[in-house]
């Protein structure tokens, strides 16, 4: 596909890669929308049928029959709105994988939309893409093993709004690297944190479910919200338990922070002694890599100590996470021009 | 986060939820002084230093006061910035510069927080590292009395004699790595097993390799050095403090140590796209030199380039940026050359239009200035004024404004090169009264009003700027963090589990026991890791329970 091609006409194909992953994204959430709306019917419906079941339990015995008949009934609505949950998630997930699919081919291609080829993060608009797929990437590897089917809208969701708004405000027309990234460090250094920057994300992403997890558990079992609080209702019956998302944030986390670590304070250094010929610069992305590292070394510290468990080691993830796209996003917008960085951004 | 209450107790069969540096040593209620004696005051504050709660409350503090540094520019990094940001804040500059906030990585307050932050690590690691050599030396307890109560259990029935059960189970827990004790009577036995000792020793050794990192982090501040020299090409840099334009040493470095490096910088190459929407950016830079290590050495020749510095013993040269410097002629009133050579302008945008000044105190019978723009390819319109369209010199242009008078160059305060102090200078003007501006190309010589003089645009050479500097103690900061990721990982990813099996003879055969414990902190895999174990000590086996 790419032999034979000019670079201009690879890179008009990886445009229109992008372009179509984004629509597949779009169709994705839609999937997953549908999937949402039918169980909060679902919800809606068991909890509708509960008063009549203890007017049917009181009721003379000859009204017994036809209750049965509208709980059969009952049962068979409930089923078959099951039925479309099940179908609309599926689909959901296959347009994912479509999107990503899209979105993987965008990304390979712009790798050779230059000449010589180059890897596929050479400024900001490529980092973008690449991480973005990345958290496509990760979220589909775990769909199965670790049952995060209950992600799906949050990962579109993210997908669209990322692309989006890489498209409008970052995209950059493909062209050859900057001297200041010829070096292999390039892969190795901006490699490691994509990689770290997509686990952050997922983990990110879990730690927001587990916030809203762990508030719908605390209302519902409140007992003047009872039976008040649909939503509520309908979170946690399809995310997994509290204890669950905050093992599987922990764990996200505990692979991201040791990539981290290597990508902002071994790799980044060892290539700023290369090409500024002084390690550390106290460059205001070097900086903000630091405050992150720290604040998720908190977050690894606090996890462990049991007092800190569940909502507070949760928050400090996120304000993690926050700092962590300050740095990508703020940096390069605010400093531009006072960071060395900057040849990264626009 | 004191040690002694981390110690792991011999016979606790509790799951322990923190292996990392944790809990409060027992008995002492946090944020309260207990004892009011000088030396409990001061054990108080060191237990209240060395907890995990500063620990942490330090770790956010330090994110939280590097963030200064990165809004407001540093004075080490960025002078001019600096500067100029002074002129534009004259009534908050004065706070600022009290504050420390111009060199907030030096400041006293950023400082406390590290080093109350390394004294509350060290606080931490030692009496843990004292903890873990004990327990290094500890079997694993033995098996408790219910092995039915810990959080993964099983047991099963098997007519095969304890000793041989026993025996498989000793084997089988060694082949999976982990440290085997056996004790129990003579009718069955218990096997006690633990493994992960290495999580702990992860953990040292990152809180260690952290301080390592910072030592040679602060060794490499306190006798390193870093300065820049802005080189014409065809011309050399020999290493010595006047041929520096900026020099910031380390507190401890002395400059007389300098290693008597000299350099000439034989050629320069930019190539830039012509073509397509990205049409200027750069391609590639780089400039040949020939070089001495010592004054007596033989000359050698290295490629400068971006990612291609030239290292040597003491000191590392970088290219670190280039520009034009255009050749003038400058002739006073009296006919005589007041002033000829190159003139460095420095690039102000990616197209290299650049800002330059000329200082011409020969001139007679005035001194002469000048200060305006050079533009490697020039072009004009009405809405933008005069421009460079693209960074190499395809089409030169000089375009200048012209001063007369005194330039204060007498009065013993130092001038930057780059601006001219007008206090004493006048414009000089044409007839109508407006400026006279001198809009040059290469070759052409513009004759100044009022019998002034006159300048002559020779043409132009190029200049790199190079930043020369030594920064001792890298390589212990780079061991240091790739110790620390590699301990990290291990008090990450290593599971530290005990393992019981309990065999007790029953029905002509064996009742076995078979029970876990993850002292890690996170359980996932315990029950499959004991199922597995047991179907390799029991192969045979009748499962009664599961759990």
């Amino acid at each position: 596909m790419i032999e034979g091609m000019a670079p201009a006409d690879v890179a008009a194909f990886s445009d229109r890669a992008f372009m179509f992953a984004s629509i597949v994204y779009v169709l994705a959430v839609l999937g997953h929308l549908v999937e949402w709306a039918s169980s909060l019917g679902t919800v809606a419906a068991t909890r509708d049928r509960s008063p009549v079941g203890v007017a049917a339990g009181s009721s003379p015995a000859g009204a017994a029959t036809t209750d049965a008949a509208v709980d059969d009934d009952r049962a068979d609505v409930e089923e078959r709105r099951r039925l479309r949950v099940e179908t609309a998630g599926r689909i959901g997930v296959a347009l994912t994988v479509l999107a990503t699919v899209l979105h993987a081919a965008a990304v390979v291609s712009r790798a050779f939309a230059s000449d010589p080829a180059r890897v596929p993060w050479g400024n900001m608009y490529e980092f973008t893409m690449t991480g973005a797929l990345g958290v496509s990437v990760i979220y589909l590897a775990l769909l199965s093993p670790l049952r995060l089917r209950w992600m799906g809208l949050f990962v579109t969701g993210f997908q669209v709004v990322v692309l989006m708004l890489a498209n409008l405000t970052l995209e950059q027309a493909a062209g050859p690297l900057v001297p200041a990234l010829h070096s292999y460090w390039l892969v190795i250094h901006v490699g490691a944190a994509i990689l770290a920057t997509g686990a952050f994300a997922v983990g990110a992403l879990t730690s927001v479910v587990f916030l809203l997890q762990e508030r719908a558990q605390r209302r519902t079992q409140a007992p003047a919200a009872a039976g008040s609080n649909r939503v509520s209702r309908v979170l946690l019956e399809r995310f997994p338990p509290p204890d669950v998302l905050d093992r599987l944030s922990y764990r996200l986390h505990a692979v991201a922070f040791p990539l981290w670590t290597f990508a902002a304070l071994i790799a980044g250094p060892i290539w700023a002694e290369y090409a500024w010929g002084s390690y550390w610069n106290w460059d205001p992305k070097e900086v903000w890599a630091f405050i992150t590292w720290v604040i998720y070394a908190a977050y690894l510290h606090a996890r462990a100590t049991a007092g800190w468990r569940g909502r507070a080691a949760a928050v400090l993830a996120l304000i993690g996470f926050a700092t962590l796209l300050f740095n990508f996003v703020g940096i390069n917008f605010f400093f531009g021009a006072g960071s060395m960085h900057s040849y990264a951004g626009s | 986060m004191t040690g002694a209450s981390a110690a792991p107790s011999a016979t606790s069969t509790r799951p322990e939820e923190s292996t990392d540096f944790g809990s409060e040593p027992p008995g002492t209620p946090p944020g309260r002084a207990p004892g009011l004696s000088p030396f409990e005051f001061l054990r108080w504050a060191w237990r209240q230093l060395t907890s995990m709660r500063t620990a942490l409350l330090l770790l956010l503090l330090l994110a939280l006061a590097a963030i200064p540094g990165s809004v407001v520019p540093q004075a080490d990094v960025a002078a001019v910035q600096v500067s100029r940001w002074k002129e534009a804040h004259p009534d908050l500059a004065p706070i600022y510069e009290r504050l420390g906030l111009f060199s907030v990585y030096d400041s006293p307050w950023f400082s406390a927080i590290y080093l109350l932050l390394m004294v509350s690590l060290v606080g931490c690691i030692l009496p843990r590292t004292a903890v873990y050599a004990r327990s290094l030396r500890v079997a694993p307890p033995k098996a408790p009395r219910n092995l039915g109560r810990l959080p993964a259990y099983l047991g099963v029935q098997t007519d095969e004699a304890p000793d041989v059960v026993l025996d498989r189970a000793r084997a089988a827990l060694r082949r999976r790595r982990y440290r085997v004790v056996s004790s129990g009577p003579a009718d069955g036995g218990s096997v006690a097993a633990e493994r992960g000792y290495l999580r702990e020793a992860g953990n040292l050794l990152f809180h260690v390799s952290v301080i390592v990192v910072l030592v040679g982090f602060a060794y490499g501040q306190l006798l390193g050095y870093k300065g820049g020299s802005i080189v014409l090409v065809g011309k050399g840099f020999a290493n010595s403090l006047t041929q520096y334009d900026d020099f910031a040493p380390g507190s401890f470095y002395d400059p007389a140590d300098l290693q008597p490096m000299s350099l000439t910088v034989d050629s320069f190459e930019a190539e830039f796209l012509r073509t397509g929407p990205q049409r200027g950016q750069p391609v590639d830079f780089g400039a040949d030199v020939t070089y001495r290590e010592t004054p007596s050495a033989e000359p050698r020749r290295h490629r400068l380039a971006v990612n291609h510095p030239l290292v040597l013993d003491e000191v590392s040269v970088f290219l670190v940026g280039h520009g034009y410097a255009p050749v003038l002629t400058v002739r006073d009133g009296n006919g005589d050359v007041a002033y000829s050579g190159p003139v460095v302008f420095l690039p102000q945008d990616a197209s290299f239009a650049s800002f330059g000044v000329l200082k011409v105190p020969d001139a007679q019978p005035e001194q002469l200035g000048f200060d305006g723009m050079f533009f490697p390819t020039y072009n004009f319109t009405m809405a933008r004024g005069p421009f460079s369209v693209f960074p190499d010199a395809l089409n030169p242009a000089l375009s200048m404004l012209a001063y007369s008078g005194d330039l204060g160059m007498d009065e013993g305060a130092p001038q930057s090169v780059f601006e001219l102090d007008t206090d004493q200078l006048e414009k000089v003007k044409r007839a109508d009264q407006r400026d006279f501006r001198l809009d040059l190309a290469p070759g052409r010589t513009v004759r100044l009003p009022d019998g002034l003089g006159s300048v002559r645009f020779d043409g132009w050479q190029r200049w790199v700027k190079l930043q020369i500097s030594d920064t001792p103690g890298k390589a212990i900061a780079l061991t240091g963090m790739v110790l620390a990721l590699v301990g990290l990982m291990g008090s990450l990813f290593i599971r530290r589990r005990r393992v019981w099996v309990r065999v007790t003879s029953r029905e002509g055969g064996s009742y076995v026991e078979v029970a876990g414990l993850d002292r890690s902190g996170s359980s996932d895999g315990l029950v499959e890791e004991i199922s597995r174990l047991a179907d390799v000590v029991v192969p045979a086996g009748e499962e009664e329970r599961l759990r």
